[in-house]
């Protein structure tokens, strides 16, 4: 029996998704605005792209951005995994509840005290502010969210699984690429993918870290939306938008493929018994 | 090819040879989680070439044992030897055993054939050879129509004959299985039983074995250790563990038992007398005991070893009592008798149906006379 959609059910989704894309949707339009002013509709026009093409200081920022984001998750990625591990696997070691309530401070940390206590750190130390500070402090806020991601993970693996590989031969350290890796994958990519969308919209850290010649897209944007915003801003996001669209259409077709070839090969072997 | 293994089986009797040496021992092994004690100063002997069962019910730490072969485990006191040699500190994967998994632990993100070779690989065995091995144990298991499935993609018992494959794939000195054919059908189980025992011959392995089931155990193995709380109670071949048990334990966990106590009131060489007051019977046998007269014992009989007749035996003889049918259980092949005596105990014996009875020469609250010959049971002092 096939369910009619109520009225009731179109609004609340129509309402819910308006909620959700109307914002956006709006900056995709207006990018497209012949009219300076951000308010007014003057026509369809794509000179904003072509004249953030030249608008250096803005591709800079997005190019910083994007540099940060992948080195800081990518490092995250790897030290909050081996937390993880260490957290799981390694039962009571000494000192075990202080690094696992050190672990989780940063979650619940204010960004405006994690960005200044960092900065007092890297003055203290004497650091050059700039690039790799952004990064160094974009690692500490990341690593603990995939930790935890990649904690839970953990805690539900079957252990006998690396203890049938160690049983045929396979040292510990391949075991750990060759089995315990591939398994918990799917929990380190989505801990990577939470650490770069961090990194990717923050704010208040990367003010606080940065130093003279590395200025992050969030920055930028915030900086100049301060003197009104300008339709090279919404360009920008248009094509950040663009590449988050298709980044998750493109995972979720390769998911969707893989589920196909999966029960293909299910058909198959049902087949022929 | 049956009748050949057969022949070299029966002929198989290392523990009963001084010379030879052990392959598996456990030297006082104990084995402690926290303060829980799971294996308790246990020491046992596994010859080369065995197939050794361990039996015993759930959480008397048969696992546990196998773990410690394996290596994931270290016993924390005693040593456990293979081949003479002291296994502690030697990791899992230098050890030349394979073991079988409780919970199957496949490798859910391999293909059955990846998962098969996955040992072979480990040694860089030739691509060939890995191949030709992978397509022998595929046969073995008659899994080849499921080579290149995943294992969530499989039904338990198709599961569980990956896992016997890949533990097998090395044809490790020493395989560990536990319980390695819980999963499957009867018919299959007991072709796979005898694959085992053929495999194990063929190629001269020795194989420990933790099963639930104790006909697979009698099936199968050369000797059987009875297990409890952490302690063997006895080591012996099947049959030996069937007709002389040791103690009311091993007699009462294996198979079915009727068990009578008494005294002994008289003890010769070759000859003791126990009486039962309880029951009113006297029980006479061929057989010299560790008890003196007077000691408290418990007589055992297997319920296919006592006769049930309407009869009564001549007046005083030895080895029998009388009861009424209380039950009659009806199986196909045999019918159990529950008699229940005077003294409110009940005896069962096992008649085979050898004609197809419809009316029952004895039935429901019948009297009847239970007898058994003199060396039909065995005197257990524990
Ligand atoms: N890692 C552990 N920590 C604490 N206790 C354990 C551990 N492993 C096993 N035990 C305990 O040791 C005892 C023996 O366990 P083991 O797994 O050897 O039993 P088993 O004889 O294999 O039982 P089953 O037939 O149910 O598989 C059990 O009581 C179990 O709870
Ligand atoms: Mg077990």
């Amino acid at each position: 029996m096939e369910r009619r959609a109520s009225w009731f059910n179109v609004t609340s989704v129509t309402l819910g998704l308006a909620f959700l894309y109307l914002p956006i949707v709006l900056v995709v339009i207006f990018s497209f605005n012949a009219s300076r002013l951000v308010t007014v509709w003057g026509g369809f026009s794509t000179k904003w792209y072509a004249s953030l093409l030249e608008n250096d200081a803005l591709l800079d920022a997005a190019w910083v951005t994007l540099r940060v984001a992948l080195i800081s998750a990518t490092v995250a990625t790897v030290l909050g995994t081996l937390a993880a591990i260490a957290l799981v696997r390694y039962g009571s070691f000494r000192g075990r509840t202080l690094f696992s309530g050190m672990i989780y401070a940063p979650l619940v940390m204010p960004d405006v005290i994690t960005g200044l206590s960092l900065l007092l750190l890297f003055v203290a130390v004497g650091i050059d502010r700039g690039f790799w500070t952004i990064v160094l402090a974009h690692v500490t806020l990341a690593m603990c969210y995939v930790t935890v991601v990649v904690q839970s993970r953990l805690i539900t693996f079957d252990r006998s699984v690396e203890e049938a590989a160690l049983d045929l031969g396979c040292p510990p350290f391949k075991t750990f690429f060759v089995v315990t890796l591939p398994l918990i994958a799917p929990a380190v990519v989505a801990g990577w993918m939470l650490a770069f969308t961090l990194s990717l919209d923050d704010l208040v850290i990367a003010s606080f870290t940065t130093g003279p010649g590395a200025t992050t897209l969030p920055m930028k944007i915030y900086s100049q939306v301060r003197l009104g915003v300008t339709p090279e801003i919404n360009a920008i996001c248009t094509i950040l938008i663009g590449l988050v669209t298709v980044g998750v259409i493109g995972a979720s077709i390769f998911t969707k493929r893989r589920e196909v070839e999966r029960q293909r090969a299910e058909r198959l072997a049902a087949a022929n018994p | 090819m049956v009748a050949a293994v057969g022949s070299v089986r029966r002929s198989f009797a290392p523990w009963n040879d001084p010379a030879s040496k052990p392959f598996i021992e456990f030297r006082g092994v104990t084995k402690r989680f926290a303060d829980f004690v799971a294996v308790d100063d246990l020491s046992l002997v596994i010859y080369e070439r065995e197939f050794f069962a361990l039996l015993g019910p759930s959480g008397c730490g048969k696992t546990t044992l196998m773990r410690m072969v394996a290596g994931f485990e270290e016993p924390t006191e005693g040593a456990v030897l293979l081949d003479g040699q002291d296994l502690a500190g030697v990791p899992p994967y230098r050890r030349p055993t394979n073991m079988m998994f409780q919970s199957y632990a496949l490798f859910p993100h391999m293909s059955v054939e990846q998962n098969i070779a996955f040992g072979l690989r480990q040694d860089r065995t030739p691509k060939g050879e890995i191949a030709e091995r992978v397509e022998e144990m595929l046969n073995l298991v008659k899994l080849k129509p499921f080579a290149r499935r995943k294992p969530h993609q499989l039904s338990g018992g198709q599961r569980q004959r990956v896992a016997l494959a890949r533990s097998l794939a090395k044809k490790p000195k020493v395989l560990l299985l536990d319980e390695p054919l819980g999963a499957l059908d009867k018919k299959l189980r007991e072709e796979t039983q005898f694959e085992l025992i053929d495999l194990q011959q063929k190629l001269g392995l020795t194989f420990l074995i933790v099963t639930h089931d104790q006909e697979e155990a009698m099936t199968v193995a050369d000797r059987i250790a009875v297990m409890n709380h952490g302690k063997v109670i006895q080591v012996a071949t099947p049959a030996e563990i069937y007709e002389q048990p040791n103690s009311r334990y091993v007699a009462d966990f294996i198979g079915n038992v009727n068990l009578i106590q008494g005294r002994v009131s008289a003890s010769a060489t070759g000859a003791t007398r126990i009486e039962a007051p309880g029951t009113g019977a006297v029980i006479e046998l061929d057989q010299a005991i560790d008890a003196k007269v007077g000691d408290q014992v418990w007589f055992a009989i297997r319920p296919e070893k006592v006769r049930i007749s309407l009869d009564a035996p001549l007046p005083g003889s030895p080895n029998a009592l009388s009861g009424e049918v209380w039950d009659i259980g009806y199986l196909g092949d045999v019918s159990i008798y529950h008699v229940r005596l005077a003294s409110g105990a009940t005896v069962t014996a096992t008649v085979t149906n050898q004609s197809r009875v419809v009316e029952r020469p004895i039935t429901w609250e019948d009297k009847v006379w239970l007898t058994w010959s003199r060396n039909g049971g065995v005197v257990l002092a524990k």
